[in-house]
């Protein structure tokens, strides 16, 4: 009772006329950088910050704005799936399988339509499960110390490669790099200026929008001129987009896929290591096991298009339970979400939701609308976002990199800061190129120093003794689950990644002939 | 090969980020922990990383050929003039020209990119500076 009383606060904190027309603004631009292909959520997001912060929107408006974003962009990446067979991000590789072939059929507006409804339900599942699930963690989290903290975020590293990681000495040399990024300056306990070699503007550190810009977006950009792959690859005018709305009979023929998957990507959501790409890879490979009595999967079964839809929204809404409720990400979105949070100076965690409410439940409830106006946005709409498919990247690239320059030049006015930005997008392009990821490089510059802090405050409580960091159970399975979260990948990572590739290669072959 | 490389820089940073951590310059009061530790814990994991991407390196990626690399070597270059030449000239005219360059590299018409550039820069000026209120950089125009 007492959480709905605070969701309806919630939803009369979120119910003003800016805040609507923010997330209506939200959904639309999220929609778009979801469909584009190459411009994830990830980088989506990470355009919007320095400008949601530089406009002086209050900390309540700009969450509404970007996670309204990061909702659209989940929805958006199944478009050019459907539509041209290639993903608009990740988790919606695997609508791929069915909805490719769907649209090959004639059926792409209903394959569309349906994948929109599929969407809606997979978000709306994972919006009450992080309004039942975050307060329970919050009671857990409350138990921590500094220890049980230092040894959390060690675990949100190990366990951040995720468990298709295919080398983890590379994901554990970004998280190191991005600590190390975020040591530069004068130290906050003892005031000692680290790593600065006498540069002044290093003083205060290097600013964690400078690199998330940086690396995502400018990142993107050199790829594209190494390729010159300028002109787009649609050629949606070929499809016919057929009927739009799915009829009745469909929608209860897919409506236990859409339940079961929902749940099954919510917990993948949750847990940390996961996100939305294997959400969206477990719901249909489980419902394919289930379901696929005659072998339809892959040749444009409508319950093929509904399963990752709805896995991966729910998966991205579950994502957002350790975010909020522990301060500690485990996807990719929900990292650059948390600079955001940062950026506005809340300290996400435990005490977010007794010491400001406001901000969490303004949030849920901006969820739910966010939601319904996407569900609405993306049915008769959908032609319009079909449309920006065809704007060609070379004339698209140069506006991501202006938007991303004003965006910085909007914060700190200095050349110094865009040249810094301009280093962290070729540092982008080249570990992109070894294949490096970059998100524990930004979840490193968000959660070093925090990491450090800890690590200093548990350890001076307890007089100097560094065994006080295994000291309580709690630590001690935190450190356990992260070992084993590292060691995982090892095993497994590359039998799971050649599977989720291989089931592509499949259909791919099995479209052709 | 390239990890091989990749792993001995790796190596390389993380020795240099260590002595950098050695050289810290500690003050009088100081915590139980002091600012060099966590900083040397980082180093370790650094470089015992980049042993282990040296001794096992992935296949190696496919790097642009002389003229492609010189292409993200242009653009990078054209980037910093921006970041150097955006107090000087002003938003619109440094813009302006960036984007019609970036634009004509990813294979627009000269002419059609220069109108692009144009429409970029007085686009973003409109929306961020004339609705939205945000403050650019101003030159010697006033724009």
């Amino acid at each position: 009772m007492e959480t709905l009383s605070s969701l309806a606060d919630g939803f009369v904190i979120a119910l003003t006329w800016q805040n609507l027309l923010l997330a209506l603004l939200g959904c639309f631009l999220g929609t778009i950088m979801g469909a584009l292909p190459g411009l994830g959520p990830s980088n989506g997001v990470a355009i919007l910050i320095p400008l949601a912060f530089t406009l002086g929107l209050g900390a309540t408006p700009s969450l509404i704005l970007l996670t309204s974003v990061y909702y659209g962009a989940m929805y958006g990446g199944r478009i050019s799936s459907i539509l041209l067979n290639i993903p608009g991000d990740e988790p919606a590789m695997m609508t791929c399988l069915d909805g490719y072939p769907m649209a090959q059929q004639g059926r792409a507006g209903e394959a569309l339509s349906l994948s929109g409804v599929a969407s809606f339900v997979g978000a709306f599942i994972a919006t009450w499960g992080l309004i039942l699930l975050a307060p329970q963690l919050v009671k857990i989290a409350l138990l921590f110390g500094p220890a049980e903290y230092f040894a959390l975020f060690t675990l949100a590293f190990a366990t951040l490669g995720g468990v298709a990681s295919t080398n983890q000495a590379k994901t554990a040399f970004a998280a190191a790099l991005g600590i190390g990024l975020a040591t530069v300056g004068v130290d906050t306990q003892t005031g000692v200026p680290r790593f600065t070699f006498g540069e002044v503007h290093l003083y205060d550190g290097i600013d964690f929008l400078v690199a998330i810009v940086g690396l995502f977006a400018l990142s993107e950009v050199f790829l594209f001129l190494e390729h010159r792959h300028g002109n787009a690859d649609a050629n949606s005018s070929k499809i016919s987009v057929g009927r739009l709305m799915p009829s009745f009979a469909l929608l209860k023929y897919c409506t236990p896929t859409m339940l079961r998957t929902s749940l099954l990507g919510f917990v993948a959501g949750v847990l940390p290591g996961a996100g939305a790409s294997l959400g969206s890879f477990i719901s249909y490979t489980f419902e394919k096991k289930l379901v696929d009595k005659e072998g339809t999967f892959g040749k444009g079964d409508p319950r093929g298009v509904a399963a990752p839809e709805a896995g991966n929204n729910a998966a991205a809404g579950g994502a957002l339970v350790p975010m909020l409720a522990l301060g500690v990400p485990g996807s990719g979105t929900t990292a650059v979400l948390l600079a955001v949070l940062l950026a506005l100076n809340i300290t996400p965690g435990p005490l977010l939701f007794t010491q400001q409410p406001d901000v969490v439940w303004g949030l849920i409830a901006a969820l739910f609308i966010a939601n319904f106006m996407l569900l609405a946005m993306n049915i008769p709409m959908i032609g319009l976002f079909t449309r920006v498919l065809l704007i060609p990247p070379r004339i698209l690239m140069p506006i991501v990199a202006m938007v991303s320059f004003v965006g910085i030049y909007g914060i700190s006015g200095s050349s110094f800061d865009l040249m810094v930005m301009v280093g962290f997008g070729v540092l982008g392009w080249v570990l992109r190129k070894l294949d490096v990821p970059l998100v524990p490089i930004i979840l490193g510059t968000l959660l070093g120093n925090a990491m450090e802090n800890n690590l200093r405050r548990a350890i001076s409580i307890s007089n100097g003794d560094w065994f006080t960091l295994i000291d309580s159970p709690l630590s001690i399975a935190l450190w356990s689950l992260a070992a084993i979260g590292f060691v995982l990948p090892i095993l497994f990572g590359k039998v799971l990644k050649a599977r989720m590739r291989h089931m592509k290669k499949d259909e791919e072959g099995s479209t052709i002939d | 090969m390239s990890d091989r490389i990749f792993g001995a820089v790796g190596l390389f940073l993380a020795l240099g980020y260590a002595w950098a951590a050695l050289v810290i310059e500690e003050s009088f009061l100081s915590d139980a922990v002091g600012p060099k530790a966590f900083p040397l814990i980082i180093a370790a994991v650094l470089g015992l990383a980049s042993v282990a991407i040296f001794l096992k390196p992935d296949t190696a990626p496919e790097w642009p050929s002389l003229p492609r690399l010189l292409e993200v070597a242009m653009a990078v270059l054209a980037m910093i003039l921006y970041a150097i030449l955006l107090p000087e000239a002003g938003f619109i005219l440094a813009t302006a020209v960036a984007a019609a360059y970036l634009t004509w590299r990813l294979g627009s018409s000269p002419i059609g990119s220069l109108v692009t550039g144009c429409l970029t820069s007085v686009g973003i000026y409109a929306v961020f500076h004339l609705v939205l209120g945000l403050s650019l950089a101003k030159g010697p125009f006033g724009f």
